[in-house]
């Protein structure tokens, strides 16, 4: 009896397992709209691009790859580092034939969480929703041959055999804190600042932050992290912004910001202009400062990240965030960027700077 | 009477001990340089030489010039010779002074500096002598900074302690400094580079060309007239009717720094470098 037993949970398991992996179009539920959308997104979870493609309406118009660059990314940008980790959607609009879904995707990624909105457009084949896939017009350049002669800074270290006392290296670009404002957010203290490099050679830069106590403990010590551009060029300034968790600003009596610099080979390229950039209103009604990218050299730039900074009426920043571009800055091809402004703070920005990070995968350290 | 003769022997034996066991050593001697130590008296002795680079033991005829090689005496500083004898012990103290200048430490701080500056390069030179010895007796040094088209700070001091400091401001400049010291005719050269200054008078133009609104600064200068190196960043602001902005973060190349901005009529275009703002700003309102 027990055999019998035995041999039939096995056989209930191997039915259960079969039925749990079998990707086959019976088990998705492309009856209604947001069943098409949630098989395709789940496909795209699998990085089952091939499924996800079968779900496109052939109306679409569009070919694998165009789809897939669209979904996975290209150029070695940040959505080729990202993982599909969530995705919700509803209907937007809907009659018998044609329905309008947002779907809102959350990516994880090499440098943290991405959101996503996009609307997609579903249309009716005999009972099947399928998805008219957005047809983006992706710009290309022409082929052509662009001189790039910027400069590069190498550095000639001291020769270590000859160990020469009083023989010294070249020391490291004098860097100096131009501005620094701390506020209280979210449970947290916020340090926030600027830093020049005052020098004529470049400079690998950070800035360490420390929180003093009332009773000269110290609640806190943190690093800018990603929230500075770490190479800066001579007389560039970078926003700078350290964040302190779990700590409230009335029970701070001293801030200690240690900015270090270090003297790294560099290159002047690649020179990532910010173009029509402007605090606009989204759909939802929050603030958002958006712009172009345009790289106006000669080589990709992998992953893009925007830094901004925020100022009053009197000059002084009140707030710094950041943004990751999922595309790749192609040469001389505008590239939108959104970054989210807090609502709080948004009807007190007076002025605001943009500054781009870039981290190119044929660059050392990346 | 038998007492008398017995004084006698007694001083005797005094007196030929004494001038029998002694050693003679000049009062200095200098690094590296054989040493000749006399020594008197008859029969075997033990030699003892102890200093700060050598504890040498020998076994010696008294009456016989003991040779020390100056490969034994590098390190300067005070030794003592001792010589152990069945007569007694008898030990003398000798000065070995460093020689000739032949190595000079030299710290040149800093390494960059900007022109215009008093007092801000410094230079600490410390003699030596082939065998590393710090030579501590007065010396005289030459300090020479030289910044190629410009005159050369020269400077002529005497060491104190073996050591020398000068300190002086940048010129006004902007070039390699070879900051130069010489002692004898031992030199040893280090380079601080005097580097421009803030820039001062930045002055740019804005015309349009296919690709889009130019904006180019004049040659980039510090308030000494010195070109600020390329690299320097200098940033492009294009304020656009209706709020929208356009930054571009320009490299000076060859003197110049050249942006393409985004054509809009009515934008006003600006410029800063670093804390410095250009005292221009060009409004476009369209057209070349």
């Amino acid at each position: 009896m027990g055999r019998i037993l035995a041999v039939i949970m096995i056989v209930f398991t191997a039915v259960l397992i079969a039925i749990g992996t079998e990707p086959t179009k019976e088990k998705e539920n492309l009856n209604t709209p947001t069943g098409t959308v949630q098989a395709f997104y789940a496909h795209v979870e699998n990085y089952d691009y091939k499924g996800a493609y079968a779900l496109l309406a052939p109306s679409s118009n569009v070919d694998y790859n165009t789809m897939l660059h669209d979904i996975a990314g290209r150029d070695g940008s940040l959505k080729t580092l990202s993982h599909l980790s969530k995705s919700e959607s509803r209907v937007i609009a809907h009659n018998a034939n044609e329905t309008i879904v947002r779907v809102s995707l959350d990516w994880t990624t090499a440098v943290g969480a991405l959101h996503e909105n996009k609307d997609l457009k579903l249309i009716n084949d005999n009972g099947t929703w399928e998805i008219v896939w957005p047809k983006r017009h992706e710009e290309n350049l022409p082929a052509q041959v662009m001189a790039v002669n910027y400069l590069r800074w190498d550095v000639i270290h001291s020769d270590s055999d000859n160990d020469e006392w009083g023989a010294q290296n070249v020391e490291s670009p004098h860097v100096r804190i131009t501005s620094m404002n701390a506020v209280e957010r979210d449970g947290k203290v916020i340090i926030l600042g600027e830093l020049v490099n005052q020098d004529t050679v470049p400079g690998f830069v950070d800035v360490e932050g420390i929180l003093i106590g009332k009773n000269d403990q110290q609640l806190g010590e943190e690093t800018s992290f990603d929230k500075i551009s770490h190479v800066l060029l001579p007389k560039e300034v970078t926003p700078f912004r350290i964040d302190f968790s779990n700590v409230h600003l009335k029970d701070v009596k001293k801030v200690t910001l240690n900015p270090t610099s270090i003297l790294v080979p560099a290159s002047a390229d690649p020179v990532i202009a910010v173009l029509h950039q402007q605090i606009a209103k989204g759909d939802s009604g929050h603030s958002f400062l958006k712009g172009d990218l345009m790289n106006e050299s000669g080589q990709i730039v992998n992953i893009p990240q925007v830094l901004a900074t925020y100022y009053d009426a009197s000059g002084k920043v009140i707030w710094i965030d950041d943004g990751y571009v999922d595309q790749a800055l192609r040469p001389q091809i505008a590239v939108p960027f959104g970054v989210s402004i807090d609502d709080s703070i948004a009807h007190d920005v007076h002025s605001y700077r943009v500054v781009v990070n870039h981290y190119s995968l044929h660059e050392a350290g990346v | 009477m038998i007492s008398r003769l017995l004084t006698i022997s007694l001083a005797c034996l005094f007196a030929s001990s004494a001038f029998c066991a002694d050693v003679r050593v000049p009062e200095k001697t200098v690094a590296g340089q054989d040493l000749k130590i006399a020594t008197s008296g008859s029969g075997n002795a033990t030699l003892y030489l102890a200093g700060p680079g050598a504890a040498i033991k020998r076994d010696v005829k008294l009456g016989e010039e003991v040779q020390i090689k100056g490969e034994d005496l590098r390190k300067s500083g005070y030794y003592i010779v001792a010589l152990k004898s069945g007569d007694g012990d008898v030990s003398k103290d000798l000065y070995v002074a460093p020689s000739e200048p032949d190595k000079i430490n030299f710290l040149a701080r800093p390494s960059r500096v900007p022109v215009g500056q008093p007092k801000v390069i410094a230079g600490t030179a410390f003699i030596f002598d082939q065998f590393g010895n710090l030579i501590t007796a007065p010396t005289t040094v030459t300090f020479n900074l030289s910044v190629p088209g410009a005159p050369a700070k020269v400077a002529r001091l005497t060491t104190k302690d073996g050591m020398a400091y000068e300190e002086t401001g940048s010129g006004s400049k902007a070039g390699a400094g070879q900051f130069v010291v010489t002692v004898g005719d031992t030199s040893v050269r280090r380079v601080v580079e005097e580097v421009a200054s803030e820039p001062c008078n930045l002055r740019f133009t804005v015309h349009k060309e296919k690709e889009g609104l130019i904006a180019q600064t004049d040659s980039v200068r510090d308030c000494s007239g010195n070109p600020v190196p390329d690299g320097t960043i200098v940033t492009f602001i294009s304020t656009e009717p209706g709020q929208g902005r356009s930054t571009v973060d320009a490299r000076v190349k060859k003197g110049v720094a050249r942006a393409v901005l985004p054509a809009v009529p009515g934008a006003t275009i600006s410029a800063a470098s670093g804390v410095v703002l250009s005292n221009t700003e060009v409004r476009w309102k369209g057209g070349e």
